[in-house]
């Protein structure tokens, strides 16, 4: 960037240590919002080669879930401890996220891993539209409000910024799926396995490995992530119809920029992505639609594949 | 006999195929059934769904179901629209514009309806004018409230409006802002990026430049419509320091704004002019801070006057739907009752019939009618656009009653805000507002 060249009072927002915080604690408050959204989709695909397109709804679907049940817990017991909704957002996560990960799985994709990834866009795809209205079928389309566990936190002085502790802690969250991922493919058997699977599915197979017991198991791990980050989000948003829609493309953008299936370039794509933009709204709002997609085109001009991406062959 | 049956399924299967189509086709046969066909559209699906769709439906059927069986105060008393039982065909507004284009066609195509009411989407009600003018529908728009309206269609025969225009939000605001002796030496603006933000926008800045010309801008956002996380625009705006910082967010996004902005304490130290506010009053509970100001697009909703219409809106939609109506609610009843105050002018007594297309449209236009938010005129677009006042006022939570309600509130006629006919808002906000008539 031309620094230079930027107009008198951007510059002075540039070299405003205020603004410059802002920058960092925003870029990175995002970017791990945005991690938490593509980890499961970057482990789907890593793992599967499905590029899950109904990811979005798994999003929508934690975060239904969870407001849902959190709006109950509050206004059905005024007296109860506030402090068991953090409880509540994950379990509901994680129940949601195994029960649809594991009906989606058993009823339809064990039927089609031997489909070409194209036709699994679509499947998947499909799977997105007929999620989008079960949810509205079981939520209805009035939006769902839950804020307590968002504020119950109160908030926390970054210099002259205020930031609320739930966004703070959610980076922490962030840390901890992302040090979680890379734990169980990195230092377990099981991830040792997985890692055999993503390199050559079928040598996988012939040395014993229960691919299809691995394939299940991933996709139930990456449903439950992108319920865990719905679920997570619900107290800071409106919880209303189509927000599953608006956040797959975000997590397309993250994992086509870190490389589809690896979890640190998701780690590297969302912090690339995040302070990128946090940047644009700062000193050039103007720009700050465009800017995600600007990186993502930079990124796939020099390395179509993604920072962490590996080119491979195709068998034909 | 193989021959036999060669011939004769290809017949049963075109029989069943006819029959089916003929059932399908009905209500385009059905159409003088003696009940008055009205199309109503509003989203049922889709972001703006929950803040507008479903207020704006229930308070349709609510009224729709009053009318049929005579219950409705005030000068309504008369069943259905002129003596005839109101027969709804509901449409979902989600899909974009040319969705809408081919659903309003088979309206007035296919079921052959009297009049359309509906339209949220500016895009939807730009797209559907020259079309309910080539179709020759009567269409009352209820909600939408882009300018270009009756810029782009000028001598308006079919299209009526009887929502405001949303230059008036933002003129409203800048003088509700001014009025309550706010600080304007840093404004800071929010807005979702598409027309409806950036026109709010500009209205809102021009307008408030010119009543107090001493004010500047400290940023301007623009977020993609239903982003949701609003973090960094967030410390944008309160890194400028403002005073005021106004938005036009509506929905899902306006309340994920609140939400944020308030536990960050962005609200503390600045007045924030929400003008769709109102249709989350019953919702922001205690996670809004007391002091937000908030607007209705009009005097709907909660700044509804107190009269016997109103007062039987009110609770009549708390009876059915267990809570209080939003502004959405309040403009589609308005936008009914508009449509048979003029079919009953039109028929001019004579109950019991579909009065003719022509003298409703000459009735309608230029008509003052009585509405659930008080009176309302015809008066603007060559009587085919209303002329109301409008309101604003800073948001009271009371967390013993678990009640909302609106503090300080401001309330500018027509006159006051609405540029004159043949004038834009641009035009008459650079101008200094000549005629504004803003006296107490």
């Amino acid at each position: 960037m031309n620094v230079g060249a930027l107009p008198p009072a951007r510059m002075r927002r540039l070299t405003d240590m205020t603004t410059f915080y802002a920058i960092l604690m925003d870029g990175m408050i995002y970017a791990s919002w945005l991690f938490l959204v593509a980890a499961g989709l970057t482990v789907i695909y890593g793992v599967m080669r499905i590029l899950n397109m109904a990811h979005g709804s798994f999003y929508a679907i934690g975060a239904y879930s969870a407001a849902s049940l959190v709006g109950w817990y509050f206004s059905s017991n005024g007296e109860a401890n506030p402090y068991w909704s953090y409880a509540i957002l994950v379990g509901c996560a994680l129940l949601a996220g195994l029960v649809v990960g594991f009906v989606i799985e058993q009823g339809l994709l064990r039927f089609m891993y031997k489909r070409n990834e194209l036709l699994m866009v679509i499947v998947t795809y499909a799977l997105l539209l007929i999620l989008e209205d079960a949810t509205k079928l079981v939520f209805g389309v009035d939006p769902y409000f839950t804020y307590q566990p968002y504020s119950l936190l109160g908030r926390s002085m970054i210099g002259e910024l205020a930031f609320a502790n739930y966004d703070l802690a959610l980076v922490g969250a962030s840390v901890v799926v992302g040090g979680l991922c890379w734990f169980v493919l990195n230092r377990t058997h099981t991830g040792k396995v997985l890692r055999a699977v993503i390199h050559d599915r079928e040598i996988a197979v012939a040395m014993g490995v229960n691919v299809r017991l691995m394939f299940a198991g991933t996709f139930i791990v990456g449903t439950t992530l992108g319920a865990l980050a719905g679920a997570l989000t619900a107290p800071s948003i409106s919880v209303s119809p189509g927000i599953g829609v608006e956040v797959i493309v975000l997590a397309f953008a993250v994992v086509v920029v870190g490389g589809l299936g690896s979890i640190e370039g998701a780690v590297v794509g969302a912090l690339l992505v995040g302070l990128t933009r946090s940047m644009a709204v700062h000193l050039a709002p103007e720009i700050e639609l465009f800017v995600i997609y600007g990186v993502m085109s930079l990124v796939l001009a020099v390395r179509p594949q993604g920072l962490f991406g590996r080119t491979v062959a195709r068998k034909i | 006999m193989k021959r036999l049956k060669h011939i004769v399924r290809p017949m049963a299967v075109a029989t069943i195929a006819a029959a089916a189509i003929t059932a399908v086709a009905s209500p385009s046969v059905a159409a003088e059934n003696g009940k008055f066909r009205l199309g109503v559209v509003t989203f049922l699906s889709g972001g703006a769904a929950g803040p507008f769709g479903v207020p704006s439906i229930n308070g349709a059927k609510l009224l729709i179901n009053a009318l049929n069986e005579g219950k409705v105060p005030g000068p309504y008393g008369q069943k259905g629209i002129n003596g005839l039982e109101i027969e709804t065909v509901v449409i979902d507004e989600n899909g974009g514009a040319t969705k809408q284009v081919e659903e309003f066609r088979n309206l007035a195509e296919r079921h052959k309806v009297d009049a359309v009411v509906g339209y949220i989407s500016s895009g939807d009600c730009l797209a559907i004018s020259p079309v309910a003018e080539e179709l020759k529908v009567p269409t009352v728009m209820f909600d939408c409230g882009t300018s270009r309206l009756f810029e782009e269609n000028k001598t308006p025969r079919y299209v009526f409006r009887t929502g405001l225009d949303a230059a008036i939000d933002n003129i409203g605001a800048a003088r509700y802002v001014v009025d309550t002796n706010r600080k304007t030496s840093a404004v800071a603006s929010i807005q979702q990026n598409y027309a409806w933000g950036q026109d709010s926008w500009a209205d809102f800045r021009a307008a408030l430049t010119q009543l107090k010309p001493e004010t500047k801008i400290a940023t301007e956002q623009f977020p993609k419509l239903f982003q949701g996380q609003y973090g960094a625009e967030i410390s944008a705006i309160a890194v400028s320091k403002p005073d005021v910082i106004h938005t036009s967010f509506w929905g899902g996004d306006m309340e994920a704004f609140v939400l944020q902005g308030a536990a960050r304490g962005l609200f503390d130290k600045s007045a924030a002019i929400l003008t769709c506010g109102e249709s989350a009053l019953d919702r922001l509970k205690g996670q809004a801070p007391n002091g937000l100001i908030l607007g209705a697009r009009g005097p709907f909703g909660a700044f509804a006057p107190k009269n016997e219409l109103s007062e039987w809106f009110h609770k009549s939609y708390v009876a059915q739907v267990e809570m209080a109506p939003s502004y959405p609610a309040y403009k589609m009843a308005q936008a009914i009752l508009g449509l048979k105050a003029a079919a009953e002018k039109a028929a001019a007594g004579k109950t019991g019939i579909v009065p003719e297309k022509e003298k409703v449209l000459d009735a309608f236009t230029n008509l003052t009618f009585e509405s659930v938010s008080g009176t309302v005129a015809m008066s603007r677009a060559n009587g085919h656009q209303a002329l109301q006042g409008i309101s604003y006022g800073e948001y009271r939570y009371d967390a013993k009653t678990k009640q909302a309600s609106l503090a300080n509130v401001k309330s500018y006629a027509g006159d006051c805000v609405t540029p004159p006919d043949g004038t834009t808002a641009a035009e008459w906000i650079k101008a200094g507002f000549p005629g504004a008539k803003c006296g107490n």
